[in-house]
């Protein structure tokens, strides 16, 4: 059983963003660049897939510059057989990547598409979904548990009501959420070990299909400044102003 | 001017509130009039929820799409029919709730048309603002002329509408082939004892200052004296005092209460990302220089092991 795994290179979850003073981005330059925190529980479930006698060949995916052969490289370390850097000067949308990921899986004869639940950088959280949509498979979005049964799958999902369990024939589209694993640590040795491990480079204008609408991005704006705060010295004091906001 | 077709999300007898606040939005884009497609089993349930439906402000028709196989909210069941049912809307909008930002993709993709998340203001007909970076930047996004608009509106940026006389409810039905590839098990219900983090009015979370799992306790009953949903901040979760479905923060939960309390969190950038559309924020923290008191706007500096219980005890 074949796992495709998407790995987005997005701006690292512990950094301060800053939106540029011209409106035109956030900026990137020289800012702390990680695997999508998402993406990296889709890595590690992958490689749990195999642990437990289900998968047999894992593949690493990711769209975007050289740069993404960082993120590429860490997940090999963690435990990927091989990787595919997807080339791509400009970033993809989410329709756009959602084809690259069918081509893909079509390509590979994937079983599995394990994609994190939406990137941490854009929030759109729609590429998994689109995926299985232009792919014509099931999807199951912000899994917490994968069972796979043969030629099925058993997925509970995350849902605002509680959980949901469904169950899918295979191949199809799931996409992590936060409460399915905690990603390994990866080790010196495995790093360097990921290295000799082999890496495609495929153009996106081979895999992308036919020209689909783009979104315009016009211009990012940092979110409205909160109003300066008090200091309350008491918790009287606190319950007093809280009763005072109407809050209690 | 065109029309919009919003989807209804509801559990098979009530309309999710989610529905009311899409269609502020609605109102925004000026549209020339909104269908309510309410999908499920045929039954009285249905009828129900589109006679909710038809009540709301601003509804021009509800759309009744009954079939045995609509039971459950299936994005792969749901999509193909949505796709049909679109042609002639310039808008398909749902709830940027799990049910909506499940189904509204795949639609989109099925449309050939890119997809909106998380709609937050309307700026003209074919422009919107959404978030990225868990809110910490506001993106102006257009959709270019000829693709429809496809996308879930952030239920936290509206405030629902009123009501109408009842609009008329029609039947429809697909024509699209259903996949069978897909099967509803089973809804387990999340806990009753406490809101739910996301949809909650208040919220108390607990940070690596509470020290400890049986600490946490402290954070629960404060929570229960406010009837507050409990969260954590991502480092109570990774030093394994709670579980991480409770992390509120950019790779946890991102909330929105009108009050937040956060107890013993130092205010890394990740648990900010996750609040910073919270009403109004309490900080309960002994180190005041913690950078949780620059966004909060009434702040404690006290130990909280006294500060907490004598919360609780004060509280009315």
């Amino acid at each position: 059983m074949k796992v495709l795994v998407g790995v987005k290179r997005v701006v690292d979850y512990n950094v301060r963003i800053r939106v540029k003073p011209d409106g035109s981005g956030v900026l990137t330059d020289g800012v702390k660049m990680s695997m999508n925190p998402f993406d990296e529980i889709a890595v590690e479930e992958a490689i749990r897939l195999r642990e437990r006698g289900h998968a047999t060949e894992l593949v690493a995916v990711s769209i975007g510059p050289l740069a993404v052969q960082e993120q590429l490289r860490t997940a090999l370390a963690m435990g990927m057989d091989r990787a595919i850097h997807v080339e791509s000067a400009t970033a993809l949308q989410p329709l756009e990547a959602a084809q690259v990921f069918c081509a893909l899986a079509q390509q590979e004869q994937a079983d599995i598409v394990l994609l994190g639940k939406q990137a941490i950088d854009d929030d759109s959280g729609q590429t998994g979904q689109m995926t299985a949509a232009l792919w014509g498979r099931p999807q199951a979005t912000y899994a917490s548990v994968i069972e796979i049964n043969g030629s099925t799958a058993r997925v509970t999902r995350e849902v605002d009501a509680g959980l949901e369990v469904i169950e899918v024939d295979l191949p199809a589209v799931f996409t992590s959420d936060l409460r399915l694993n905690e990603p390994r640590y990866v080790k010196l040795p495995e790093m360097m070990k990921a290295k000799k491990k082999p890496m495609d480079v495929k153009p996106a204008a081979e895999l992308l299909g036919s020209n689909v609408p783009r979104l315009e991005l016009g211009t990012v704006r940092p979110p409205p400044a909160r109003g300066a705060g008090i200091k309350v010295k008491t918790v009287e004091e606190l319950v007093t102003e809280l009763q005072g906001r109407g809050l209690i | 001017m065109a029309k919009v077709l919003l989807i209804a999300e509801h559990d098979g007898t009530k309309l999710n509130a989610g529905t009311a606040k899409v269609l502020a939005c609605c109102a925004d884009l000026g549209a020339e009039g909104v269908d309510v497609l309410v999908s499920g089993a045929d039954g009285a349930g249905l009828d129900g929820v589109c006679a909710q439906a038809a009540a709301l402000a601003g509804v021009s028709r509800v759309l009744r799409n009954a079939d045995a196989r609509n039971a459950a909210p299936l994005a792969a069941i749901l999509a193909p029919q949505i796709a049909d049912l679109a042609a002639g809307y310039g808008y398909v909008l749902g709830p940027s709730t799990t049910f909506g930002k499940d189904l509204l993709p795949r639609v989109a993709a099925l449309l050939g048309a890119p997809a909106l998340s998380d709609i937050m203001k309307v700026l003209g007909p074919r422009s919107f603002e959404r978030p990225i970076y868990a809110g910490n930047a506001i993106l102006t996004v257009s959709v270019p002329d000829g693709a429809p608009v496809v996308g879930t509106v952030r239920v936290a940026s509206y405030k629902a509408v009123g009501e109408q006389a009842p609009a008329p409810v029609e039947a429809v039905s697909s024509s699209a082939e259903l996949p069978g590839h897909t099967r509803f098990v089973e809804l387990r219900a999340g806990s009753r004892d406490r809101p739910d983090l996301q949809s909650a009015n208040k919220v108390v979370s607990g940070g690596r200052g509470v020290g400890s799992s049986e600490n946490f306790r402290l954070i629960f009953e404060l929570a229960d004296k406010l009837g507050a949903a409990a969260g954590a901040s991502r480092a109570a979760v990774d030093a394994g005092f709670v579980p991480n479905d409770m992390q509120v923060g950019q790779t946890g939960k991102v909330v929105a209460p009108e009050l937040y309390i956060a107890v013993g969190i130092s205010g890394a950038i990740q648990h900010l990302a996750g609040i910073k559309d919270a009403g109004t924020i309490v900080a309960v923290n002994k180190d005041a220089d913690a950078p949780i008191f620059e966004v909060a706007d009434i702040g404690l500096v006290a130990d909280l092991f006294e500060a907490v219980p004598a919360l609780v005890k004060a509280l009315p």
